[in-house]
């Protein structure tokens, strides 16, 4: 019995440190404790029964002979073994069974651990260093310590990426964020309890009242595409809105030629829809003809299908498409940097107070963001720098 | 003599470990299935989660009503069963009944390498290939229909064709082994007493053979249901109601596309998703248990 559910808890304990790349150090300490119990008594057992598959299922192959001689001199008769055995693996079944299943639903509840998704088990991963933060101390030379985001579900890209490339850097610091929307994150800095507080929009009046200092590290921009052969290249906001409201069905109506427009954009919960619907105030008033999980299959869609139009990050924008300007302005960087192009919207690392003001690694933070480092970072998550 | 006795125990305890953990994988998987997925039924309502029709997971005021998704995996699934089992049932008659050797065998092939082939190439097909010719026809019919919102071809109908195809090897091969299953006494005595060939098949040979070919159907049934990268490539994705004209979303599609980001209860709804899933898989099974029994007290 031992031997089953030691087997299954390394199994298991193996498979979630593969699949969750830093998941606490702390599972795995219970792990090796666990572990150490439950060998014990898995020796002496071996050792009276003598089956054969015990010592199979563990690799210690110097072990192997030893049950087996001792079988020669058992006093038990075959029969009455075999009994045994059989019901020693009829109950391990039964109590792996219920173990395992308390294993998977305990960790099942802490958050989001059963997770396959790349994104979600890094958000896994600082969830994790969030309840250990001890763990990875005093192993940098020179700062360590905790800085806490909270804040835009949007920017969850940015800060994941943000933060395992700041750690890797600065071993010794901890950097935990919480995805509570960017309303939420002002609130937590107003009130102290975090360091930095992540908003996908600009600072309110009042916001900027209660002391939050606005820091623009990142803009996101949104590109609204369509095919090659769509003679359309200039939207107006409002018809775009419109667009997607489904109440313009046909290019016509826009000036272009006989084509019904097939509305294309992304599932819910992707932040560039929700950016994108943000932007046009057109929050879940949306018809989309389909609904596509990736930017690349949105790119793909739209590219082979008269008439589509879609979004994407503007990043990945490129000639199998043509890029719509809204307003008459184009979709480039340099027209978002200069606060001329619509679809764009600035990530802000809001401080309780100017970024001089802060601790040093609040400061060190900043500095990495600033950096040739942080700059690639951004630059990967497919987001604009600004000036 | 002991040293076989030895061998003979730890063949045994292996084998019965290896059924173990089929037993183990299982149950485990029903058990976090339930008691991830309940929990939304409490939070959100049975009748609203079930019998809800707005799926809008990240609005202010968010409904996470699941009908036309579950609608959509229904009719899509009994569609395609419509269309499949004829065309495979047929087949399977053909090269029990009919088919010369050579030409069997090339049949048989075929088949079988239809049966090997990956979902994802399927669903690269529909798309490329069953979706423009979708919206030329969709283009046809509602030309003058100015409140249809056009799909671009990705439609209910494009999913239940590429699942029509996907469940065919499944319903001919063992269609096909059941038919030649039935004892060639049977055909002679049909034969014999003035029966011509398709009578003899269409009302002896196929009835004897009806339990294989349940068989077959409803594992066609759970592949079609289960099916989820296909769809996703050529169904559109948008939550509607299941018309052919219309781009759906199935229960499979809809933990696929919206898991990535997916956060709160909008997640848990998922995983409650994935239990409507597991229950209407466990009923197919069910059925295919009593099918098979069926057939063994006939037998």
């Amino acid at each position: 019995m031992f031997i089953c559910t030691a087997f299954f808890m390394h199994f298991l304990q193996d498979l979630y440190l593969c699949t969750v790349v830093d998941f606490t150090r702390l599972q795995y300490d219970k792990k090796v404790n666990r572990s150490a119990k439950v060998k014990f008594p898995e020796n002496e057992l071996k050792q009276k029964t003598g089956s054969g598959l015990q010592s199979k299922l563990k690799s210690g192959s110097g072990q192997e002979t030893k049950p087996r001689e001792e079988m020669e001199t058992n006093i038990k008769t075959e029969k009455e073994k075999r009994k045994s055995i059989m019901k020693k693996k009829l109950i391990a079944a039964i109590c792996t069974a219920a173990l395992m299943t308390a294993a998977l639903t305990g960790c099942g509840s802490n958050g989001t651990a059963t997770d396959t998704t790349a994104d979600t088990t890094q958000t896994e991963a600082a969830d994790a260093s969030a309840t250990d933060t001890t763990a990875e101390e005093d192993t940098a030379a020179d700062l360590s310590g905790t800085i806490s985001l909270a804040g835009s579900t949007s920017m969850e890209k940015l800060c994941e990426a943000m933060s395992e490339s700041f750690m890797e850097k600065y071993p010794g610091i901890t950097v935990t964020v919480e995805y509570t929307g960017s309303g939420a994150g002002l609130e937590s800095l107003a009130s102290g309890s975090v360091d930095i507080g992540d908003a996908s929009r600009s600072l309110k009046d009042e916001e900027k009242a209660a002391g939050s200092v606005e820091n623009i590290v990142a803009i996101d921009g949104i590109a609204v595409i369509e095919d090659k052969d769509n003679g359309v290249t200039n939207v107006s906001a409002e018809d775009l809105a419109k667009i997607y409201k489904g109440e313009v069905k046909n290019w016509s109506e826009l000036g272009g030629k006989d084509e019904a427009i097939v509305v294309i954009g992304r599932e819910a919960g992707s932040g560039t829809r929700d950016a994108f619907e943000e932007l046009l105030d057109i929050a879940d008033s949306c018809a989309y003809a389909q609904e596509l999980d990736s930017t690349g299959a949105v790119l793909a869609k739209v590219a082979s299908t008269p008439g589509a139009i879609g979004y994407v990050s503007l990043d990945v924008v490129d000639d199998t498409v043509t890029a719509v300007s809204i307003d008459g302005t184009e979709p480039t960087e340099e027209q978002i940097l200069a606060g001329n192009y619509l679809l764009s919207r600035p990530f802000v690392m809001a401080t309780k107070g100017e970024i001089s003001e802060q601790n040093d690694l609040v400061k060190t933070w900043f500095d990495y963001i600033a950096s040739e480092d942080g700059k690639n970072v951004i630059k990967q998550v497919g987001l604009i720098i600004p000036e | 003599m002991k040293k076989k006795a030895i061998i003979e125990i730890t063949a045994k305890c292996i084998f019965t470990l290896c059924a173990v953990l089929a037993i183990f994988a299982v149950c485990s998987i029903t058990i976090y299935m339930f008691i991830k997925g309940t929990p939304t039924f409490h939070r959100v309502g049975v009748l609203d989660l079930l019998f809800g029709t707005k799926w809008a997971p990240t609005a202010e005021n968010p409904s996470y009503g699941i009908l036309y998704i579950i609608l959509s995996s229904i009719v899509g699934t009994a569609a395609a069963v419509l269309v499949g089992v004829p065309i495979g049932l047929l087949t399977a008659v053909f090269l029990s009944e009919m088919a010369e050797k050579r030409i069997g065998g090339i049949v048989r092939g075929a088949v079988e390498l239809l049966a090997a082939i990956p979902s994802v190439i399927y669903g690269l097909i529909g798309m490329m290939v069953l979706n423009p010719l979708m919206y030329q026809m969709e283009k046809a019919l509602y030309k003058d229909n100015p409140a249809h919102q056009f799909t671009g071809g990705a439609n209910m109908l494009s999913a239940i064709i590429v699942l029509a195809i996907m469940i065919l090897p499944t319903v001919i091969s063992i269609s096909t082994s059941s038919l030649q299953a039935v004892p060639q006494i049977l055909r002679s005595a049909s034969l014999g007493l003035g029966a011509t060939k398709m009578q003899t098949i269409f009302k002896v040979v196929i009835p004897a053979a009806k339990s294989g070919i349940l068989t077959g159907v409803v594992l066609g049934i759970g592949r079609a249901l289960g099916e989820a990268m296909a769809i996703n490539m050529v169904a559109g994705g948008a939550v509607n109601i299941p018309l052919p004209f219309n781009s759906v979303r199935t229960l499979t599609t809809q933990i696929v596309s919206e898991m990535g980001y997916a956060q709160g209860l909008h997640r848990q709804v998922l995983f409650s998703v994935g239990l409507v899933l597991y229950i209407f898989i466990m009923i197919v099974n069910f059925i295919l248990l009593k099918a098979r029994r069926k057939g063994v007290g006939e037998a």
